[in-house]
Formats: structure tokens, sequence, C-alpha cells
């Protein structure tokens, strides 16, 4: 084995009931190398660093920890013992405790029957030095941001030596400048020689930190590449298996009247922001977590708290309205989060359906009777529309996959008639299959003469998709790219922008 | 079909009735058993028409009850609704009556707006709390119902207010219209109305989507906070009718009417399987779970079964019923 390698596997698979979810994977991580695991959702990356963390046994292969024979793993804490540490994407901290005692939470310094709570501080305080991060231990966790509950989280992980480090999805909910302290973090670790496996989605982070990158598709490696040797378009279509031009729909643009107007917003984290959407165009709105870019559209729909700036749909000013008003008057927002602000998930998809035709009037008669034939019938043609499956239709929204569940709150917005679509983050979670399909809908709208608005932290999504592009940094609007401006470089120099400038 | 093929069919059965409509049907089903057990006068027509009339008040309760629950909140203040309005529209009655005693109908009328009124103030406070001071419907009810409660006492210094207009009690206390109960058609009336209100207008769909997910509801241009408002003035008002109801049933105006119905009506939504959690419940089913609570009732009496007793096994049911309502969702949600 090379001397480099800090952990490989063979052959490694994973079945679960009715589903092979890896299927024969070769992988080998060096020392002082970053990693990154590339995969749409449910192509096997959780499942293959499931294993390599200790958290699943695999059905079939072998796993090979740094300069010794095939190794299995009987718990996380084992992996840990042969340097293997795992930050999840889920955090384990309680957030009403202080930084040490999180640190310490189950092996607690005991004198006698009490906890020492000196000992735990002055330890804490050694580990945070020795892994660089600035943080008090003594702070109640609930007070830190994302970026150092993160820390905490891998110093918490963190104990014995570290030979691997594992990241799921670290960076789904940092802000721009909690994403540079983490970079900075992983090039040191980098340069202590320690391999990192990263695994992310966002491909516009992988030119930063990446060495080599290993596509996974249904289960299967597709190849692993140097990231020097790749680019975003060959990454995307090894991760997908279709072209570029397959998957987003070529749109034709309109230009219609302005139909969204807004100017100079401001909302806490907005800093004065001003734009137009015309019918008949795809307006992408791009910029990392923390730009603004999804406050600034909560805040145009009253969703944020509204501090300065003027909004008119049509001709009608909305600055002051309510969230309520603006969507009666011609402008539906399509949550980022369907579980917690989309959808109603103890009811099924038809009733989900039918709640909006239902409060737009759709088969209610003049006395105020619900008719509930003609609302399902209404709701059975939307979701014929969205591809929703006729056995789907019946069962609660909690019971389906994320994908239909996405089109469940697709078709939501076809429940009322309006001119202006904002959607936020509209295939977050989704498979490629759903996507395309989706962007079907999105072209669909804005042919018809829609203005349409996509919010996305997805690059190639909102590159591919927009007629014109704005970019966020810091809370302001650093870009305006329109049709064949729009390239990966130019839209990236923008989202570090510190200045403003556009 | 084999032996163990209709017992896995049986399996299934019960499950897609608890799913469908929770703990009801087996709790009722027990209840039959083991009463019709326990005394030979259960089961009989005259008892069985009893326990329906005097279900009446319960089930009007529960369905105010239901509207809350339904909407993500819960309702402890309905006793006091009760009481109050015994003791206001009692007060106003007599006063009134002493004023115009030739218009006793008209005094009639007036005293039980004057209830009605004060009702729908408790609703007013309780609604103005939850929905725009975002208070838990927990305590927001409890102080009320505590504010209530004190404010029945005071206008009665504790003692009941006597010599309500004889025709009040006679009609809506004693009274039979078409050889029917006067309070069981005011029920009836107020089933059908609920029921069509609950599942055929904008209102109850409004009510639903608020407490299956509101912020999913805001987003589909649902005044949320004016739901929630109106939630909670409908479980008042139909409390304060109940109050009416019952204040002519004991031809008086009572402080202390109503005092252990609000625990009794969540009883009776969550063994008809309406859901802590919101969102979920029927209108003809929460009916079935006052009728069954006040059923037990009666079967406990018969069987000689304590007050004090009745009282442990009645909390016991609402525990239970709570437990399978939390096992329900969790089928519901994972769809296994």
């Amino acid at each position: 084995m090379d001397p480099d390698i800090l952990m490989r596997t063979v052959g490694l698979s994973k079945r679960y009931p009715g589903v092979l979810a890896l299927d024969s994977v070769d992988f080998d991580l060096l020392a002082g190398e970053v990693h990154v695991l590339f995969g749409e959702n449910g192509a096997g990356k959780s499942t293959l660093i499931s294993m390599l963390a200790g958290a699943t046994e695999p059905t079939a292969g072998e796993i090979f920890a740094a300069q010794g024979g095939p190794v299995r793993f009987a718990s996380v804490a084992d992996a840990q013992r042969h340097g293997i540490h795992t930050v999840f994407q889920e955090f384990s901290l309680i957030p009403t405790l202080t930084v040490a005692e999180n640190i310490f939470l189950g092996r607690e310094p005991m004198i006698g029957p009490f906890t020492d709570h000196r000992a735990m501080r002055r330890e804490a305080r050694r580990m945070l030095r020795e892994l660089d991060f600035d943080i008090d231990p003594t702070e109640i966790v609930a007070h830190l941001s994302r970026a150092r509950q993160q820390m905490v989280e891998i110093t918490k992980a963190f104990h014995g030596d570290l030979k691997v480090l594992i990241l799921d999805e670290p960076t789904a909910s940092l802000s721009e400048r909690e994403v540079d302290h983490l970079f900075e973090f992983i090039h040191s670790l980098r340069a202590r020689g320690v391999g990192v496996i990263y695994i992310s989605h966002r491909i516009q982070e992988f030119a930063r930190i990446a060495d080599r990158v290993t596509v996974l598709r249904d289960g299967r490696k597709i190849a692993t590449v140097a990231m020097k040797d790749a680019t975003d378009r060959t990454l995307i279509e090894m991760m997908t298996g279709r072209s570029i031009s397959e998957i987003y729909p070529p749109i034709a643009r309109h230009h219609g009247e302005v139909a969204l107007r807004a100017e100079n917003i401001r909302s806490p984290g907005v800093h004065g922001c001003s734009f137009e959407v015309r019918a008949g165009e795809v307006l992408g709105v791009a910029g990392l977590v923390g730009s603004g870019k999804s406050r600034l559209f909560r805040a145009v729909m009253g969703l944020a708290p509204r501090e300065g700036g003027r909004v008119f749909l049509g001709e009608a000013e909305i600055t002051h309205a309510s969230t309520r008003a603006i969507i009666r008057k011609g402008m539906y927002y399509l949550s980022p989060d369907r579980k917690s602000e989309g959808l109603d998930l103890i009811r099924t998809s038809r009733e989900n359906l039918a709640l909006n035709l239902v409060m737009s009037g759709r088969g209610v008669s003049r006395g105020g009777l619900i008719n509930r034939s003609v609302v399902n019938a209404a709701a059975d043609r939307i979701a014929d529309h969205v591809d929703l499956p006729g056995t789907y239709r019946d069962k609660v929204v909690s019971q389906l996959s994320g994908g239909n569940q996405q089109k469940v709150l697709f078709g939501k917005c076809f429940g009322q008639e309006v001119d202006v679509y904002i959607l936020d983050e509209p295939t977050v979670g989704v498979d490629m299959g759903t996507r395309s399909r989706l962007y079907l809908l999105i072209k669909e709208l804005a042919e018809a003469g829609k203005a349409v608005v996509v919010i996305s932290s997805d690059l190639p999504e909102v590159m591919n998709l927009s007629h014109r592009l704005l970019v966020l940094a810091h809370g302001r609007l650093t870009a305006e790219l329109t049709g064949a401006e729009i390239s990966e470089d130019r839209v990236l120099e923008h989202f570090f922008d510190e200045t403003g400038a556009a | 079909m084999s032996r163990k093929d209709t017992e896995t069919g049986a399996v299934a059965l019960v499950k897609k009735v608890f799913v469908r409509v929770g703990v009801l049907p087996f709790f009722l089903a027990g209840a039959l058993v083991i009463f019709t057990a326990l005394s030979s006068k259960f089961l009989t027509g005259q008892n069985l028409f009893n326990v329906a009339r005097q279900s009446v008040y319960l089930i009007l309760v529960s369905l105010g009850q239901m509207v809350v629950l339904i909407s993500g909140g819960f309702d402890l203040s309905v006793g006091t609704a009760i009481a109050l309005t015994s003791v206001v529209s009692a007060l106003g009655m007599v006063w009134l009556a002493a004023l115009m005693p030739d218009a006793i109908w008209l005094a009639i009328g007036l005293g039980a707006f004057m209830g009605l009124g004060a009702a729908l103030l408790i609703g007013l406070v309780n609604g103005i709390g939850v929905a725009y001071f975002e208070v838990s419907p927990f305590i927001m009810t409890l102080g009320v119902s505590s504010v209530g409660a004190g404010l029945a006492l005071f206008l009665t210094g504790g003692v009941p207010v006597s010599d309500l207009p004889y025709e009040f009690a006679d009609l809506f206390g004693f009274g039979r219209l078409w050889g029917i109960p006067v309070p069981v058609l005011v029920a009836v009336l107020c089933i059908a109305v609920m029921w069509i209100v609950m599942s055929r207008t904008r209102l109850g769909t409004r009510i639903h989507a608020v407490g299956g997910n509101i912020k999913a509801a805001h987003l589909s241009a649902i005044n949320t906070r004016r739901t929630l408002l109106v939630a909670y003035m409908l479980s008042a008002l139909i409390a304060s009718l109940t109050g009416l109801l019952l204040t002519a049933r004991v031809e008086s105006g009572e402080a202390n009417l109503g005092g252990t119905i609000a625990l009794e009506s969540i009883a009776a939504c969550v063994i008809a399987g309406v859901s802590l959690r919101g969102g979920i419940g029927r209108v003809g089913n929460v009916v079935l779970g006052g009728f069954f609570i006040v059923l037990v009732q009666n079967g406990m009496n018969l069987a000689q079964v304590s007050s004090y007793m009745q009282m442990v096994l009645l909390g016991i049911l609402l525990i239970l019923a709570v437990i399978f309502d939390q096992i329900r969702y969790r089928i519901i949600v994972s769809g296994r």
C-alpha cells in the first residue's frame, strides 16, 4: 500500500432492504489531501461516509486503514480510535450548555462524585488552542455562530490524534465569512498531513479546496478526477449522466412590461438593493448563504422586516402590504423549506393542493360552500401537470420522497392566478429527474408571460436558467449579468466582492 | 385462506380503523361490553336515550374545543365561559324581568345576549393573547379561566342567582318541540352547522391549514391571526350556548357550572381522534366522543363506582387516549 494512503476501500457495498445503496466502490484518501465526494441525493455519498465513520457496517467489501490490513469498525467511537473523526450534518451540541461542557459531555472529569469544572475548562481551552480555534470555553453554545458551533463540534469529535476528518455538507448553513474561516481551518489541517473527506454539492466551492473529486451516481463510482483537470461542466455531466443541454431547457425570452420593481430595499442583512423583473423573463439570483439573496425577496414579500425602500407590483405600490395581500395582488413565493413552511405534512398531496385552490375561490359557491368534487378535480389537473403519480395523491405528504414533495409544493403555485413567481431554492434536495421536470415548469411559466425569479445556491442552475442574473454579496448587489455575460468566473468573482460596486 | 392470513387480515383492519378514526371504536366497544356485564340496566333503550340527552352539553362544548384543538391550540377556559354566561345571563334576566314584567321574552332574550356577550369577551381575550401576542394557548386560557371564574364569583358573591323567569327554564331546560327535548334540537342544529363550517367552508379549511402548518398557511395567503381569533371566539360562543342551556336546566345562575368540562371536552376530542398537534379532527367523531364520555360516566354510576374513583378513571382514559394519539400520529407520518 502506498505509504501516503490513509484510508482505502475495495469493493465496498451496502445493501438495504430492496435497494443497493452503494455498489462496489473503490475509494482512497491520501495524507494531506482534500477529497470531495460529489453526487446527487441518493447517489451514495452518505452511505459511503457512514461506513467510513463507523456508523454502519458494509454488506460487502473491505476498508483498509493506514498501513494495515482490513478493519471493521464496530462503532463511531471505534473509528475514532483509528483517528477517523466525522462531523455529521446534524449537530450534537446542547445549546444551553457551555462550550467546555459540550466538549466533555458524557466524559466529564470528576473529583470524587463532583464534576471538575476547572479541569474541564482548562482541557477545553488547550484543545481549542491546539486546533487554532478562537473560542472561549465558558461561552454558551447558543450564543455562538453556526460556524463556531461547527468548530466546537469538530473539537468535540477530536479526541486523540486526528488522521482523517470527514465533513458532511459543512457549509450548508454557513455564511460566507464562516465558510472562509472553515476553509482556512481545512487548509491548515491539510498542511499538517490530515486527510479530509468533504461532502458537498456546491460545485463552486471545489476549486477553492478540493485536490481530488470522486463522483458517485446511483450508488456507483463514476470516476475520481484531479480537480485541476476537471471543469464544472464535466463534473455535472458525470454526476447526472446527462449533458447540460438535456438538463436545462432553453427558455425563450419575451421582453414584457416591468412586473416587479424594487428600489433600495433595506432589511437586516440587506443594505439597499434595487432591481426589476419583466414579464416573460427569468431573473436568477445567486450568492452565498448570508449574502442576503433570500432575505431580499423575503423582505419584498413582507416575510422579513422591511426597513426601507419601495416595492411596486405592476403599477401598484406594495411596500407596506402584508404577505397575504401581496399574494392576492399577484405575487407568489415558493418557500425554500418545504417541510417547515411549505407543506402541511399530515395532509395528503391533494389536500395540500386544494388549500391554495380553495383560498383563491376555486370551487367555492357564491354562498361560501366548497364543492369538493370540483376542487379535487382541479387539484388532480395540477397533479397531472407537475407529473405527480396518481398513487401519491391520496398519500400523506410526509410519506413522499423529497422530489415528490417538491412537486406538490410547485403545484401549490398553480392554485392561484399570479403574475410574478419568486422561487426560492426551487430544487433543493431533489433528484435530477425531478429537477428537469421542474425546470420545464419554470420554462412554461416564463414562456406564458409570467415574471419568474429563481433564487438558488446551485450555481449551474441559476446560470443556465436565467436570462438575467443578479449576484449578491454582503447584502449588496455586486453584479447584474445578462445573457452571454453569465459565466462562472464572472459570477464567482462577484460572490466575494467586498465593494458592492453595481 | 389459511388461519394466519385471516389473522393478519384482522390486524390490518384494526390498524386501518385506528389510523382513520382513532381509538374511539375500540374504547366504545370496550365500554359497552364492560358496563353491560356490570349492570343489567345499562344496555336498555331508556338508559341509552338518557345518556344521549345528558351528553348534549358535553358534545356542544367538545365541538368548540375541537375547533381550537384543530387550530393547534387548547381551550381550558370553556368551563369559565359557561359559568360566566350563567351568572351574567341570570343576573340580566332577573334584573330586566323586574324592569319590564310585561315583556318577559324580551327580558329573556336580552339577558341571554348579555351572557353570550360576556363569553365572547372571553373568546376575544383568548384569541388576542394567542394570535397577536403569541402567548402559549395553555397559559392564556388557564389565566383567562381564573379571571372569568373570579368575576363570576365576584358578581354573585358565591350565591346562586335564583328567581329566573319561569318561561326560560320551561322552554330551554325542559321543553320539547315536536316531541324532542329543546337542548337536543339545539345540539343537532349546532352539529349540523359545525359540520358544514368545518368541511364545506373556507373558514374550516383555514382552521385546518393553520393547525397543520401555520407558516405554510401564511404563505397560502391565509390570515393566520384572524383565523386563530375566530377559532377561540367560536369555542367561547358554543360554550356560552351550552351555559345558557345548563342555566335553564338548573333554573339558576351558578358560578360553579362547568367545573370539569374543560378536561372532559379535551378527553372527548382526543378520544375521537382530534390531534393535540392540530390539523386533524372530524365533527362526527367528536359527537361520538362526547357521547362516549357521558356513557362511561353513566355506566360507572350504574356500576356504583364512587365519584372520586370516577375522576381517577377519567384521567386515566384521557392519558391513554393521548398515548394512542401519539402512536397514531407516528403511523400517519411514517406510513407504516
